[in-house]
Protein backbone atom coordinates (compact mmCIF):
# COMPACT_ATOMS: atom_id res chain seq x y z
CA UNK A 1 0.00 0.00 0.00
CA UNK A 2 2.77 2.44 1.25
CA UNK A 3 4.75 1.65 -2.23
CA UNK A 4 1.44 2.33 -4.33
CA UNK A 5 1.54 5.71 -2.34
CA UNK A 6 4.72 6.28 -3.31
CA UNK A 7 4.22 5.82 -7.08
CA UNK A 8 0.90 7.90 -6.82
CA UNK A 9 2.74 10.73 -5.29
CA UNK A 10 5.40 10.52 -8.27
CA UNK A 11 2.90 10.46 -10.76
CA UNK A 12 1.94 13.89 -10.10
CA UNK A 13 5.24 14.70 -9.42
CA UNK A 14 6.11 14.10 -13.20
CA UNK A 15 2.97 16.37 -14.39
CA UNK A 16 3.69 19.11 -11.41
CA UNK A 17 6.84 19.90 -12.51
CA UNK A 18 6.87 20.58 -16.13
CA UNK A 19 3.63 22.18 -15.30
CA UNK A 20 5.35 24.63 -13.46
CA UNK A 21 8.35 24.78 -15.43
CA UNK A 22 6.09 25.62 -18.71
CA UNK A 23 4.27 28.19 -16.67
CA UNK A 24 6.78 30.01 -14.78
CA UNK A 25 9.74 30.21 -17.34
CA UNK A 26 8.48 33.41 -19.86
CA UNK A 27 7.46 34.77 -16.44
CA UNK A 28 11.01 34.38 -14.80
CA UNK A 29 12.67 35.48 -18.13
CA UNK A 30 10.98 38.56 -17.80
CA UNK A 31 11.71 39.34 -14.39
CA UNK A 32 15.25 38.18 -15.22
CA UNK A 33 15.84 40.98 -17.96
CA UNK A 34 14.12 43.65 -15.63
CA UNK A 35 16.67 43.00 -12.84
CA UNK A 36 19.80 42.46 -14.94
CA UNK A 37 21.77 45.49 -15.31
CA UNK A 38 22.27 46.54 -19.24
CA UNK A 39 25.44 45.13 -19.88
CA UNK A 40 24.66 41.46 -18.76
CA UNK A 41 21.36 41.30 -19.70
CA UNK A 42 21.73 39.12 -22.67
CA UNK A 43 24.64 37.14 -21.45
CA UNK A 44 22.42 34.21 -21.30
CA UNK A 45 22.91 33.19 -17.77
CA UNK A 46 20.25 31.91 -15.90
CA UNK A 47 20.89 34.65 -12.39
CA UNK A 48 22.71 38.08 -13.27
CA UNK A 49 25.74 38.16 -11.45
CA UNK A 50 24.59 41.86 -10.02
CA UNK A 51 20.85 41.63 -9.37
CA UNK A 52 19.96 45.39 -9.47
CA UNK A 53 16.56 47.61 -9.48
CA UNK A 54 18.65 50.33 -11.67
CA UNK A 55 15.95 49.41 -14.60
CA UNK A 56 12.95 50.76 -12.44
CA UNK A 57 15.09 53.53 -11.66
CA UNK A 58 15.16 54.11 -15.41
CA UNK A 59 11.23 53.94 -15.98
CA UNK A 60 10.03 55.62 -13.04
CA UNK A 61 12.11 59.00 -13.27
CA UNK A 62 11.65 58.56 -17.49
CA UNK A 63 15.63 58.21 -18.07
CA UNK A 64 15.20 56.52 -21.58
CA UNK A 65 14.20 58.24 -24.72
CA UNK A 66 10.99 55.11 -25.27
CA UNK A 67 9.63 56.24 -21.70
CA UNK A 68 9.54 59.99 -21.74
CA UNK A 69 5.83 59.74 -21.11
CA UNK A 70 5.77 57.15 -18.67
CA UNK A 71 3.64 58.69 -16.29
CA UNK A 72 1.33 60.12 -18.40
CA UNK A 73 1.20 56.77 -20.51
CA UNK A 74 0.24 54.80 -16.93
CA UNK A 75 -2.08 57.52 -16.02
CA UNK A 76 -3.69 57.21 -19.69
CA UNK A 77 -4.15 53.71 -19.11
CA UNK A 78 -5.21 53.81 -15.58
CA UNK A 79 -7.91 56.73 -16.66
CA UNK A 80 -8.84 54.43 -19.38
CA UNK A 81 -9.66 51.53 -17.86
CA UNK A 82 -11.56 53.48 -14.65
CA UNK A 83 -13.61 54.77 -17.51
CA UNK A 84 -14.17 52.06 -19.38
CA UNK A 85 -15.11 50.06 -16.29
CA UNK A 86 -17.75 52.33 -15.16
CA UNK A 87 -19.44 53.01 -18.46
CA UNK A 88 -19.61 49.56 -19.42
CA UNK A 89 -21.14 48.71 -15.80
CA UNK A 90 -23.50 51.19 -16.08
CA UNK A 91 -24.38 50.39 -19.33
CA UNK A 92 -24.88 46.85 -18.89
CA UNK A 93 -26.33 46.54 -15.69
CA UNK A 94 -29.30 49.06 -16.52
CA UNK A 95 -29.30 46.18 -19.79
CA UNK A 96 -29.49 43.16 -17.86
CA UNK A 97 -32.39 44.98 -14.99
CA UNK A 98 -34.69 45.67 -18.53
CA UNK A 99 -33.94 42.84 -20.15
CA UNK A 100 -34.28 40.17 -16.61
CA UNK A 101 -36.53 41.90 -14.45
CA UNK A 102 -38.72 44.15 -16.44
CA UNK A 103 -39.20 42.07 -19.16
CA UNK A 104 -39.20 44.84 -21.82
CA UNK A 105 -40.35 44.01 -25.03
CA UNK A 106 -37.62 43.30 -27.54
CA UNK A 107 -35.15 42.12 -24.41
CA UNK A 108 -34.80 39.16 -26.11
CA UNK A 109 -33.89 40.26 -29.40
CA UNK A 110 -31.33 42.96 -27.93
CA UNK A 111 -29.89 40.07 -25.73
CA UNK A 112 -28.90 38.09 -28.81
CA UNK A 113 -27.87 40.94 -30.47
CA UNK A 114 -25.39 41.66 -28.12
CA UNK A 115 -24.16 37.82 -27.95
CA UNK A 116 -23.69 37.84 -31.53
CA UNK A 117 -21.52 40.62 -31.21
CA UNK A 118 -19.72 39.08 -28.06
CA UNK A 119 -19.10 36.05 -30.53
CA UNK A 120 -17.64 38.42 -33.35
CA UNK A 121 -14.10 38.29 -32.67
CA UNK A 122 -12.68 41.68 -31.94
CA UNK A 123 -10.06 41.92 -33.85
CA UNK A 124 -12.25 41.55 -36.98
CA UNK A 125 -13.99 44.41 -36.09
CA UNK A 126 -10.74 46.46 -35.54
CA UNK A 127 -10.48 47.70 -38.73
CA UNK A 128 -14.29 48.83 -40.04
CA UNK A 129 -14.25 50.52 -36.08
CA UNK A 130 -10.68 52.64 -36.84
CA UNK A 131 -12.82 53.76 -40.01
CA UNK A 132 -15.61 54.66 -38.22
CA UNK A 133 -13.82 56.57 -35.55
CA UNK A 134 -12.22 58.55 -38.44
CA UNK A 135 -15.43 58.96 -39.72
CA UNK A 136 -16.82 60.52 -36.35
CA UNK A 137 -13.60 62.36 -35.92
CA UNK A 138 -12.91 60.70 -32.20
CA UNK A 139 -9.70 59.37 -34.13
CA UNK A 140 -6.75 60.10 -31.49
CA UNK A 141 -8.69 60.89 -28.81
CA UNK A 142 -8.66 58.83 -25.86
CA UNK A 143 -12.55 58.71 -26.21
CA UNK A 144 -12.36 56.69 -28.51
CA UNK A 145 -10.77 53.67 -26.91
CA UNK A 146 -12.78 54.18 -24.53
CA UNK A 147 -15.93 53.46 -26.40
CA UNK A 148 -14.42 50.84 -28.55
CA UNK A 149 -13.75 49.11 -25.46
CA UNK A 150 -17.25 49.56 -23.64
CA UNK A 151 -18.87 48.34 -27.10
CA UNK A 152 -16.33 45.64 -26.99
CA UNK A 153 -16.65 44.62 -23.06
CA UNK A 154 -20.68 45.51 -22.27
CA UNK A 155 -22.45 42.22 -24.58
CA UNK A 156 -20.71 39.88 -22.09
CA UNK A 157 -20.79 41.88 -19.33
CA UNK A 158 -25.14 42.35 -20.09
CA UNK A 159 -24.63 37.93 -20.27
CA UNK A 160 -23.47 37.84 -17.20
CA UNK A 161 -25.83 39.89 -15.50
CA UNK A 162 -28.53 39.01 -17.25
CA UNK A 163 -27.41 34.74 -16.22
CA UNK A 164 -27.22 36.09 -12.64
CA UNK A 165 -30.25 38.51 -12.36
CA UNK A 166 -32.52 35.36 -13.67
CA UNK A 167 -31.87 33.91 -10.75
CA UNK A 168 -33.14 36.31 -8.18
CA UNK A 169 -36.69 35.12 -6.91
CA UNK A 170 -39.29 37.08 -8.47
CA UNK A 171 -41.53 37.13 -5.00
CA UNK A 172 -38.42 39.89 -4.32
CA UNK A 173 -40.19 42.20 -7.05
CA UNK A 174 -43.83 41.28 -6.29
CA UNK A 175 -43.54 42.38 -2.03
CA UNK A 176 -41.66 45.55 -3.47
CA UNK A 177 -44.21 46.35 -6.06
CA UNK A 178 -46.91 45.50 -3.38
CA UNK A 179 -45.11 47.96 -1.49
CA UNK A 180 -45.61 50.38 -4.12
CA UNK A 181 -42.54 51.23 -5.73
CA UNK A 182 -41.31 52.56 -8.91
CA UNK A 183 -39.31 50.27 -10.90
CA UNK A 184 -36.14 52.67 -10.56
CA UNK A 185 -36.79 52.37 -6.82
CA UNK A 186 -36.84 48.49 -7.02
CA UNK A 187 -33.37 48.83 -9.35
CA UNK A 188 -32.30 50.76 -6.99
CA UNK A 189 -33.04 49.34 -3.41
CA UNK A 190 -33.40 45.88 -4.31
CA UNK A 191 -31.91 45.09 -7.66
CA UNK A 192 -28.35 46.43 -6.54
CA UNK A 193 -27.51 45.55 -3.52
CA UNK A 194 -28.25 41.45 -4.26
CA UNK A 195 -26.13 42.05 -7.63
CA UNK A 196 -23.08 42.90 -5.94
CA UNK A 197 -20.61 40.09 -6.27
CA UNK A 198 -21.72 39.95 -9.85
CA UNK A 199 -21.24 43.84 -10.53
CA UNK A 200 -17.84 43.43 -9.13
CA UNK A 201 -17.34 40.43 -11.90
CA UNK A 202 -17.94 42.42 -14.54
CA UNK A 203 -16.53 45.62 -13.46
CA UNK A 204 -13.02 43.79 -12.89
CA UNK A 205 -13.21 42.09 -16.26
CA UNK A 206 -14.09 45.30 -18.12
CA UNK A 207 -11.56 47.76 -16.42
CA UNK A 208 -8.73 44.49 -16.77
CA UNK A 209 -10.17 43.80 -20.60
CA UNK A 210 -9.38 47.86 -21.40
CA UNK A 211 -5.99 47.99 -19.20
CA UNK A 212 -5.03 45.34 -21.14
CA UNK A 213 -5.86 45.89 -24.99
CA UNK A 214 -3.25 46.48 -27.37
CA UNK A 215 -4.86 46.05 -30.64
CA UNK A 216 -7.43 48.68 -30.53
CA UNK A 217 -5.38 51.18 -28.59
CA UNK A 218 -2.56 51.18 -30.84
CA UNK A 219 -4.93 51.66 -33.78
CA UNK A 220 -6.70 54.32 -32.28
CA UNK A 221 -4.35 56.36 -30.20
CA UNK A 222 -1.65 57.84 -31.69
CA UNK A 223 -0.11 60.81 -30.24
CA UNK A 224 2.61 60.46 -27.65
CA UNK A 225 1.02 61.00 -24.49
CA UNK A 226 -2.36 59.85 -25.73
CA UNK A 227 -0.84 55.96 -25.37
CA UNK A 228 -1.74 54.26 -22.96
CA UNK A 229 1.34 51.66 -21.62
CA UNK A 230 0.47 48.77 -23.99
CA UNK A 231 1.53 50.73 -26.91
CA UNK A 232 4.83 52.57 -25.27
CA UNK A 233 5.66 48.80 -24.55
CA UNK A 234 4.65 47.66 -28.09
CA UNK A 235 6.62 51.03 -29.30
CA UNK A 236 9.78 49.29 -27.92
CA UNK A 237 9.74 47.04 -30.77
CA UNK A 238 10.35 49.52 -33.16
CA UNK A 239 14.12 49.07 -33.26
CA UNK A 240 16.25 45.96 -33.05
CA UNK A 241 18.59 47.13 -30.76
CA UNK A 242 15.80 48.00 -27.99
CA UNK A 243 17.05 47.95 -24.20
CA UNK A 244 15.15 44.92 -23.17
CA UNK A 245 16.01 45.15 -19.93
CA UNK A 246 13.95 48.48 -19.33
CA UNK A 247 11.01 47.26 -21.26
CA UNK A 248 10.93 43.85 -19.44
CA UNK A 249 11.33 46.71 -16.46
CA UNK A 250 8.12 48.75 -18.15
CA UNK A 251 6.41 45.51 -18.52
CA UNK A 252 6.46 43.85 -15.29
CA UNK A 253 5.46 47.12 -13.36
CA UNK A 254 2.66 47.37 -16.38
CA UNK A 255 1.39 43.62 -15.30
CA UNK A 256 1.62 43.56 -11.62
CA UNK A 257 -1.72 45.90 -11.15
CA UNK A 258 -4.11 44.01 -13.22
CA UNK A 259 -2.07 40.42 -12.16
CA UNK A 260 -2.79 41.76 -8.52
CA UNK A 261 -6.77 42.66 -9.07
CA UNK A 262 -7.08 39.36 -10.27
CA UNK A 263 -5.78 36.96 -7.54
CA UNK A 264 -7.96 39.61 -5.20
CA UNK A 265 -11.08 38.86 -6.81
CA UNK A 266 -10.43 35.63 -8.42
CA UNK A 267 -13.13 34.13 -5.76
CA UNK A 268 -15.69 36.89 -8.23
CA UNK A 269 -14.05 36.25 -10.93
CA UNK A 270 -13.82 32.38 -11.64
CA UNK A 271 -17.40 31.96 -10.39
CA UNK A 272 -19.18 34.85 -11.55
CA UNK A 273 -17.25 34.67 -14.88
CA UNK A 274 -16.45 31.20 -15.57
CA UNK A 275 -20.76 30.24 -15.07
CA UNK A 276 -21.25 32.98 -17.43
CA UNK A 277 -18.59 31.86 -19.79
CA UNK A 278 -19.65 28.50 -20.37
CA UNK A 279 -23.14 26.80 -19.85
CA UNK A 280 -23.02 22.78 -19.77
CA UNK B 1 -33.14 51.17 -19.97
CA UNK B 2 -31.83 49.20 -22.93
CA UNK B 3 -31.39 52.49 -24.46
CA UNK B 4 -28.00 53.33 -23.64
CA UNK B 5 -26.37 49.87 -24.66
CA UNK B 6 -28.84 50.02 -28.04
CA UNK B 7 -27.20 53.18 -28.66
CA UNK B 8 -24.09 52.24 -28.64
CA UNK B 9 -24.71 48.85 -30.97
CA UNK B 10 -25.95 51.44 -33.38
CA UNK B 11 -23.14 53.91 -33.39
CA UNK B 12 -20.74 51.60 -32.75
CA UNK B 13 -21.35 48.17 -33.99
CA UNK B 14 -24.28 49.09 -36.81
CA UNK B 15 -22.81 52.00 -38.17
CA UNK B 16 -18.65 50.01 -38.47
CA UNK B 17 -20.29 46.69 -39.73
CA UNK B 18 -22.25 48.70 -42.72
CA UNK B 19 -19.66 51.12 -43.45
CA UNK B 20 -17.18 48.15 -43.56
CA UNK B 21 -19.87 45.79 -45.77
CA UNK B 22 -20.12 49.43 -48.15
CA UNK B 23 -16.39 49.63 -48.48
CA UNK B 24 -15.79 45.98 -49.23
CA UNK B 25 -18.53 46.27 -52.20
CA UNK B 26 -16.86 46.21 -54.98
CA UNK B 27 -16.24 42.38 -56.27
CA UNK B 28 -13.09 42.94 -57.87
CA UNK B 29 -11.69 43.63 -54.16
CA UNK B 30 -11.93 39.93 -54.01
CA UNK B 31 -10.18 39.04 -57.23
CA UNK B 32 -6.47 41.07 -55.98
CA UNK B 33 -7.61 39.23 -52.56
CA UNK B 34 -7.59 36.12 -54.02
CA UNK B 35 -4.52 36.90 -55.93
CA UNK B 36 -2.82 37.86 -53.32
CA UNK B 37 -0.35 34.65 -52.17
CA UNK B 38 -0.63 36.67 -48.36
CA UNK B 39 -4.47 36.20 -48.02
CA UNK B 40 -4.15 32.18 -49.43
CA UNK B 41 -0.99 31.71 -46.66
CA UNK B 42 -3.22 33.58 -44.21
CA UNK B 43 -6.41 31.22 -45.14
CA UNK B 44 -4.31 27.84 -44.48
CA UNK B 45 -2.81 29.52 -41.37
CA UNK B 46 -5.80 30.01 -39.56
CA UNK B 47 -7.08 27.00 -39.81
CA UNK B 48 -3.56 24.82 -38.89
CA UNK B 49 -4.35 27.20 -35.33
CA UNK B 50 -7.67 26.14 -35.08
CA UNK B 51 -7.30 22.71 -35.70
CA UNK B 52 -4.02 22.28 -34.27
CA UNK B 53 -3.72 24.76 -31.07
CA UNK B 54 -7.08 24.36 -29.93
CA UNK B 55 -7.25 20.63 -30.31
CA UNK B 56 -3.96 20.22 -28.57
CA UNK B 57 -4.85 23.24 -25.91
CA UNK B 58 -8.22 21.46 -24.58
CA UNK B 59 -6.46 18.07 -25.03
CA UNK B 60 -3.79 19.33 -22.19
CA UNK B 61 -6.43 21.02 -20.21
CA UNK B 62 -9.07 18.20 -20.15
CA UNK B 63 -5.96 16.03 -18.49
CA UNK B 64 -4.37 18.90 -16.66
CA UNK B 65 -7.97 19.26 -15.16
CA UNK B 66 -7.63 15.66 -13.90
CA UNK B 67 -4.37 17.08 -12.22
CA UNK B 68 -5.44 19.48 -10.42
CA UNK B 69 -8.09 17.67 -8.54
CA UNK B 70 -5.60 15.92 -6.69
CA UNK B 71 -5.30 17.59 -3.05
CA UNK B 72 -2.50 18.08 -2.08
CA UNK B 73 -0.75 21.38 -0.74
CA UNK B 74 1.96 21.50 -3.56
CA UNK B 75 -0.55 21.21 -5.65
CA UNK B 76 -2.93 23.97 -4.50
CA UNK B 77 0.39 26.20 -4.38
CA UNK B 78 0.84 25.18 -7.84
CA UNK B 79 -2.95 26.24 -8.83
CA UNK B 80 -2.32 29.75 -7.67
CA UNK B 81 0.89 30.05 -9.87
CA UNK B 82 -0.67 27.93 -12.86
CA UNK B 83 -2.96 30.75 -13.94
CA UNK B 84 -0.74 33.84 -14.19
CA UNK B 85 -0.26 33.93 -17.53
CA UNK B 86 -4.36 33.95 -17.85
CA UNK B 87 -4.10 36.82 -15.32
CA UNK B 88 -0.60 38.87 -16.67
CA UNK B 89 -1.38 41.07 -19.72
CA UNK B 90 -0.20 39.27 -22.88
CA UNK B 91 2.17 42.39 -24.30
CA UNK B 92 5.11 41.43 -21.36
CA UNK B 93 4.66 38.05 -21.70
CA UNK B 94 4.90 37.40 -24.76
CA UNK B 95 7.85 39.82 -25.64
CA UNK B 96 9.47 38.27 -23.16
CA UNK B 97 9.46 34.90 -25.08
CA UNK B 98 10.26 36.79 -28.14
CA UNK B 99 13.24 37.78 -26.65
CA UNK B 100 14.18 34.03 -25.39
CA UNK B 101 13.36 33.48 -29.09
CA UNK B 102 16.32 36.02 -30.21
CA UNK B 103 18.91 34.21 -32.43
CA UNK B 104 21.79 36.37 -31.53
CA UNK B 105 21.18 37.43 -27.74
CA UNK B 106 18.42 35.28 -26.59
CA UNK B 107 18.49 32.86 -23.81
CA UNK B 108 17.90 29.91 -25.09
CA UNK B 109 20.51 30.67 -28.35
CA UNK B 110 22.81 31.57 -25.60
CA UNK B 111 22.30 28.41 -23.62
CA UNK B 112 22.33 26.23 -26.82
CA UNK B 113 25.95 27.60 -27.47
CA UNK B 114 27.29 26.93 -24.23
CA UNK B 115 26.21 23.30 -24.61
CA UNK B 116 27.09 22.94 -28.21
CA UNK B 117 29.47 25.63 -29.35
CA UNK B 118 27.69 25.94 -31.89
CA UNK B 119 24.81 29.12 -33.18
CA UNK B 120 21.17 28.31 -32.36
CA UNK B 121 19.27 28.27 -35.19
CA UNK B 122 17.18 31.15 -35.74
CA UNK B 123 13.53 30.99 -34.67
CA UNK B 124 11.13 32.67 -35.69
CA UNK B 125 12.76 33.23 -39.16
CA UNK B 126 11.69 29.83 -40.58
CA UNK B 127 7.61 30.21 -40.86
CA UNK B 128 6.89 26.68 -39.38
CA UNK B 129 8.44 27.44 -36.59
CA UNK B 130 7.61 30.84 -36.26
CA UNK B 131 3.77 29.77 -36.55
CA UNK B 132 4.42 27.07 -34.12
CA UNK B 133 5.99 29.24 -31.64
CA UNK B 134 2.36 31.62 -31.95
CA UNK B 135 0.81 28.11 -31.12
CA UNK B 136 2.70 27.57 -28.31
CA UNK B 137 2.33 31.39 -26.66
CA UNK B 138 -1.01 30.90 -27.61
CA UNK B 139 -1.81 27.66 -25.67
CA UNK B 140 0.43 28.99 -22.60
CA UNK B 141 -1.30 32.06 -22.45
CA UNK B 142 -5.36 30.11 -22.71
CA UNK B 143 -4.77 26.88 -20.82
CA UNK B 144 -5.30 28.18 -17.65
CA UNK B 145 -8.53 29.68 -18.14
CA UNK B 146 -9.36 26.47 -20.18
CA UNK B 147 -8.01 23.90 -17.18
CA UNK B 148 -10.16 25.75 -14.62
CA UNK B 149 -12.85 25.72 -16.62
CA UNK B 150 -13.02 21.88 -17.37
CA UNK B 151 -11.96 21.28 -13.46
CA UNK B 152 -15.48 22.89 -13.17
CA UNK B 153 -17.14 20.47 -15.06
CA UNK B 154 -14.69 17.71 -13.12
CA UNK B 155 -15.97 18.66 -9.68
CA UNK B 156 -19.32 18.86 -10.34
CA UNK B 157 -19.63 15.18 -11.13
CA UNK B 158 -20.72 13.18 -7.55
CA UNK B 159 -17.95 11.05 -6.35
CA UNK B 160 -20.07 8.40 -5.19
CA UNK B 161 -19.79 7.32 -8.91
CA UNK B 162 -15.88 7.23 -8.31
CA UNK B 163 -15.96 5.01 -5.25
CA UNK B 164 -19.35 2.68 -6.75
CA UNK B 165 -16.04 2.25 -9.84
CA UNK B 166 -13.43 1.91 -7.50
CA UNK B 167 -15.27 -0.72 -5.44
CA UNK B 168 -15.75 -2.69 -8.58
CA UNK B 169 -12.29 -2.78 -9.36
CA UNK B 170 -12.62 -0.29 -12.70
CA UNK B 171 -9.26 0.98 -13.80
CA UNK B 172 -7.88 4.59 -14.24
CA UNK B 173 -8.53 4.69 -18.10
CA UNK B 174 -12.34 2.98 -17.45
CA UNK B 175 -13.19 5.41 -15.12
CA UNK B 176 -12.42 8.10 -16.89
CA UNK B 177 -14.12 6.52 -20.45
CA UNK B 178 -17.23 5.56 -18.17
CA UNK B 179 -17.39 8.19 -15.52
CA UNK B 180 -15.51 11.41 -16.28
CA UNK B 181 -16.14 11.30 -20.47
CA UNK B 182 -19.79 10.83 -20.67
CA UNK B 183 -20.96 13.31 -17.90
CA UNK B 184 -17.98 15.75 -19.38
CA UNK B 185 -18.16 15.66 -23.46
CA UNK B 186 -21.17 18.50 -23.58
CA UNK B 187 -18.81 21.00 -21.97
CA UNK B 188 -16.03 19.53 -23.61
CA UNK B 189 -17.35 20.48 -26.73
CA UNK B 190 -18.88 23.89 -26.12
CA UNK B 191 -15.52 24.76 -24.67
CA UNK B 192 -13.64 23.52 -28.25
CA UNK B 193 -16.31 25.91 -30.42
CA UNK B 194 -15.28 28.80 -27.62
CA UNK B 195 -12.23 28.17 -27.77
CA UNK B 196 -12.13 28.05 -31.78
CA UNK B 197 -14.09 31.73 -31.86
CA UNK B 198 -11.61 33.16 -29.65
CA UNK B 199 -8.87 31.73 -31.17
CA UNK B 200 -9.73 33.10 -35.06
CA UNK B 201 -9.76 36.52 -33.29
CA UNK B 202 -6.24 36.07 -31.76
CA UNK B 203 -4.01 39.27 -32.99
CA UNK B 204 -1.60 39.01 -29.81
CA UNK B 205 0.37 35.93 -30.48
CA UNK B 206 1.21 35.94 -33.78
CA UNK B 207 1.81 39.77 -34.75
CA UNK B 208 3.28 40.87 -30.66
CA UNK B 209 5.81 37.30 -31.61
CA UNK B 210 6.14 37.10 -35.10
CA UNK B 211 4.95 40.49 -36.63
CA UNK B 212 3.27 38.12 -39.60
CA UNK B 213 6.98 37.28 -40.55
CA UNK B 214 9.27 36.29 -42.15
CA UNK B 215 7.47 37.50 -45.28
CA UNK B 216 4.41 37.63 -44.42
CA UNK B 217 3.99 34.12 -43.88
CA UNK B 218 2.46 33.34 -40.26
CA UNK B 219 -0.42 35.87 -41.10
CA UNK B 220 -3.59 34.59 -40.01
CA UNK B 221 -7.18 36.08 -40.48
CA UNK B 222 -7.11 38.30 -37.61
CA UNK B 223 -3.97 40.27 -38.27
CA UNK B 224 -4.41 40.22 -42.18
CA UNK B 225 -7.08 42.91 -41.76
CA UNK B 226 -4.34 45.41 -39.70
CA UNK B 227 -1.94 44.41 -42.67
CA UNK B 228 -3.79 45.75 -45.28
CA UNK B 229 -4.41 48.96 -43.19
CA UNK B 230 -1.04 49.25 -42.84
CA UNK B 231 -0.80 49.04 -46.39
CA UNK B 232 -3.26 51.25 -46.59
CA UNK B 233 -5.71 49.54 -48.50
CA UNK B 234 -8.10 50.23 -46.46
CA UNK B 235 -11.22 48.29 -48.92
CA UNK B 236 -8.29 44.82 -49.47
CA UNK B 237 -8.55 45.16 -45.26
CA UNK B 238 -12.48 44.89 -45.13
CA UNK B 239 -12.61 42.80 -48.11
CA UNK B 240 -10.66 39.72 -46.18
CA UNK B 241 -12.76 40.00 -42.68
CA UNK B 242 -15.73 39.89 -44.94
CA UNK B 243 -14.17 36.62 -46.68
CA UNK B 244 -13.06 35.35 -43.03
CA UNK B 245 -16.57 35.43 -42.70
CA UNK B 246 -17.66 31.73 -43.71
CA UNK B 247 -15.16 30.71 -41.10
CA UNK B 248 -16.43 32.68 -38.19
CA UNK B 249 -20.72 32.79 -39.13
CA UNK B 250 -21.08 28.70 -38.83
CA UNK B 251 -18.94 28.61 -35.48
CA UNK B 252 -21.07 31.68 -33.93
CA UNK B 253 -24.48 30.08 -34.98
CA UNK B 254 -23.32 26.86 -33.75
CA UNK B 255 -22.25 28.70 -30.74
CA UNK B 256 -25.46 30.89 -30.13
CA UNK B 257 -28.13 27.33 -30.34
CA UNK B 258 -26.22 25.61 -28.21
CA UNK B 259 -26.06 28.82 -25.74
CA UNK B 260 -29.67 29.31 -26.05
CA UNK B 261 -31.28 25.37 -25.29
Amino acid sequence: MRKKQLLDEARLLLVGIPVALWTLIPVYHLVLFAISPRDTATSGRLWPENPTLQNFDTVFNQKHFYLNHFWVQLGNSLAIALAVGAITLFVATCAAFAISRLRVRGGRTVMNLALFTYFIPAAFLAVPMYKTMANYGLLNSRWSLVLAMVTIASPYCIWVLKQASDKLPWELDEAARIDGASPMQLFRLVYLPLMVPSLVAVGTYSLLLAWNEYLYAFLLLSKETDLTLAVALGNFLAADDSPWEVLMATGLVYALPPAAIYYAFKRYMVSGLTAGAVKS
Amino acid sequence: MVVPYLIIFVVFVVYPVGYGLWLARDPQNYVQLAEDPVFFRSVINTVVFLLVAVNLKMVIALGLSGFFVHTRWWIKILAVLFILPWAAPSIPTILSVRFMLNPEWGIINSIYFQLTAQDGPNWLNDPLLALSFSMLVHIWKSLPFWTLILLAGRLAIPSEQYEAASVDGATRWQRFRHITWPSMRSLYVTCVLLSMIWTLGDFNSVYLLTGGGPADLTHVLATLGIRYLRLDQINLAMASIVAALPLVLPLVYVMMKRLSK
